[in-house]
């Protein structure tokens, strides 16, 4: 198909084992305060204990309202941000360890941005900006542009209109093309894409979705895909997480979750999914007020301020992501030593 | 292997040729040729600057050859065509010569300026945190004061002469622009394409040789033409205070000073080298600002 600039990676560990683990992953912002004021305390709670895992070949999908701390996550994998706690593992290596250096690590997983405008440079061509991952790692820059040319190629840009432009000259979806052969240039196994197409016209939208699921077959890519668009991740997940402050509350397969959400909160959110058919639509929202502020989150479950089932168990117990088959979630509601069913409902 | 490669490499047929757009530079040139104002400026600093370079072998006459008898003429008196000096040296020959002493003491320290305040800036505004924090407080001490006051109290510490007033005024600058450069690369620092470019596994050293610079340089390059007439004024300030160049060698500002007090005698000739720092100053102002507004277009 294409002249193999860089070398293909060796699966390392089979394919059972995940391509990628996140364990335990911790991101406060701390809050600017004056130096008289104590030390501590204040600080935004973006990811507050994160553990998933992305298996080898899947999409996952990464759902949540905004400020839940999807893309802080996404930053955190991709080690633009140091995490406070955690660790990832890369098929079996910790990344940054010795076995797996940081940089070894970005050439096995790269990122597509929401913004397909600033996450291009405007002095640099097409070409150049697809071609300089690899001239990074060593290929040379003539080898590196002609790869670049024929991945363009690949993500639907005619290299001969599109390689020698500016990114002002190209459309939005063009230009996510462009950060797409970007993110495959050094043939990474995990893409993580953040919002990737959320900006997109929807027509344009769809397009690309059906380019990356072409890519992704044809790569044999792993996708950790980030939306808030819950059509979107239906389409093209495997399997779904739902993060909420900072947390996980829900992860299982896509039609488990879709079909039987068990956390209140995923049923919340699929109701509010626009609905085709005229006697399904609903007035009323079915998730009041804002989420609540990650710098101060409410002791025990996190979604009781919200929650329509909430009960007074919910104020002082936090429930913990608990494995149910392939479906995991966080809810005192599907813990049954936690006293739920016998705790009265608040009003 | 190898051979069937090579060979065909050799008989791949040539990839159709890649369109390519106008850079961000010729666009720039192409809107700035359209600025009648910057053109007309621009010109006259070539004119200005070819001036200076060849005025030892154009002065009409010797501009260090001194006569008692013929002090202070006016202008249009035949042989001095833009009258002469408390010395009786032809002005017009003078200033021609000036043209090299000013014109390279105004752009000089802001060249060095340039180079010294963008790598502080750059460095600075990348790295963020404990070093922008270091580097910018220091760089606020000298931004603290006025830059005539800091200029003169530099030269006046350092002793007279070129040398010293092209490096004191090098340093008033460097803050100055230091700031800019800062502020400029703190922008692209938080883009996603320099995240991008860090996603990669590129070192820092890299991403800020061909991202950063390739968009931060041109406007600290505006701001720095801005900076070329205020040169030009404080090195012709510090010559007037007698803290840059010396007599006899002719410099505008050194020579606005010693025709001050032909001022009642002979106003216009007393004058004419502050039109020529004006003059210049301007038309390096009025080029700085065509060059902005021909960068401004997004893009």
């Amino acid at each position: 198909m294409s002249a193999t600039v860089l070398p293909a990676h060796a699966d390392v560990g089979g394919p059972a084992q995940p391509l990628l683990s996140v364990r335990g992953l911790v991101k406060h912002f701390p809050l600017k305060q004056a130096p008289w004021q104590r030390r501590g305390g204040t600080a935004v709670r973006a990811v507050d204990g994160v553990d998933f895992e992305v298996l080898k070949g899947e999409t996952l999908g990464v759902v949540g309202e905004s400020g839940c701390g999807k893309s802080t996550t996404a930053r955190l994998v991709m080690q633009l941000l140091a995490q406070d706690r955690g660790e990832l593992v890369f098929d079996g290596l910790t990344v940054g360890s010795h076995r797996l250096s940081l940089r070894e690590f970005r050439r096995q997983a790269q990122m597509v941005f929401q913004d397909s405008y600033s996450s291009l440079n405007p002095r640099m061509t097409i070409e150049d900006s697809v071609a300089f991952a690899p001239t990074v790692h060593g290929v040379p820059r003539a080898q590196a542009v002609t790869a670049a040319r024929e991945l363009l190629e690949r993500v639907g840009l005619q290299p001969q209109r599109f390689a020698g432009r500016y990114p002002h000259e190209l459309s939005g979806g063009q230009r996510q093309r462009v950060n797409i052969a970007r993110a495959l240039a050094l043939r990474p196994r995990l893409v993580i894409l953040d919002e990737a197409v959320s900006a997109l016209d929807k027509s344009v939208e769809a397009q690309v979705l059906n380019l990356l699921l072409d890519l992704k077959a044809a790569f044999g890519l792993t996708y950790l895909f980030i939306s808030h668009d819950l059509n979107v991740v239906q389409y093209i997940s495997d399997r779904v997480m739902v993060m909420y402050l900072g947390e996980v509350v829900e992860l299982g397969p896509v039609q488990a979750v879709f079909h039987r959400p068990m956390h209140p909160y995923t049923q919340a959110l699929l109701r509010s999914m626009p609905s085709m058919d005229p006697a399904q639509r609903t007035e009323a929202a079915p998730l009041a007020g804002d989420p609540p502020n990650p710098i101060d989150p409410p002791p025990g479950c996190r979604f009781h301020t919200r929650c329509a089932h909430a009960r007074a168990i919910c104020r002082q117990q936090a429930p913990e992501l608990r494995r149910h088959g392939p479906h995991a979630v966080r809810c005192l509601i599907h813990q049954p030593e936690s006293g739920y069913a016998a705790s009265e409902a608040l009003t | 292997m190898a051979y069937s490669r090579a060979s065909a490499a050799v008989h791949a047929p040539q990839p159709a040729a890649v369109e390519r757009s106008p850079g961000y530079w010729s666009n720039v040139w192409r809107r700035l040729r359209r600025d009648p104002v910057a053109m007309a400026a621009g010109s006259l600093i070539l004119l200005l600057i070819l001036m200076a370079v060849l005025a030892p072998w154009i002065t009409p006459a010797d501009p260090f050859h001194a006569s008692m008898l013929r002090r202070l003429r006016p202008i249009g008196t035949p042989g001095y065509p833009l009258g002469s000096d408390e010395l009786g040296r032809d002005l017009l020959s003078r200033l021609m010569l000036g043209a090299r002493l000013s014109l390279f003491m105004g752009i000089t320290p802001v060249i060095a300026a340039f180079v010294l305040g963008s790598a502080l800036g750059v460095i600075a505004g990348y790295a963020g945190g404990m070093a922008n924090t270091v580097i910018m407080r220091t760089v606020d001490v000298f931004y603290a004061f006025p830059s005539v006051l800091l200029a003169i109290a530099l030269s006046g510490t350092l002793g007279a002469g070129i040398f010293n007033a092209l490096v004191s005024l090098t340093i008033v600058f460097v803050p100055q622009i230091a700031r800019v450069a800062e502020s400029v690369t703190t922008q692209v620092r938080r883009s996603d394409y320099v995240d991008a470019a860090r996603a990669s596994g590129a070192r820092s050293w890299t991403i800020v040789r061909v991202h950063v610079l390739s968009n931060v340089l041109g406007p600290i390059f505006v701001y720095a033409t801005s900076l070329i007439s205020v040169s030009m004024i404080l090195a012709s300030g510090l010559s007037f205070l007698g803290l840059g160049v010396r007599p006899p060698e002719p410099e505008w500002g050194l020579m606005l000073n010693t025709l001050r007090t032909a001022i009642y005698t002979q106003p216009w000739v007393a004058a004419l080298p502050g039109v020529m720092i004006f003059v210049t100053s301007i038309s390096f102002n009025l080029l700085s600002d065509g060059l902005r507004s021909a960068m401004e277009v997004k893009e």
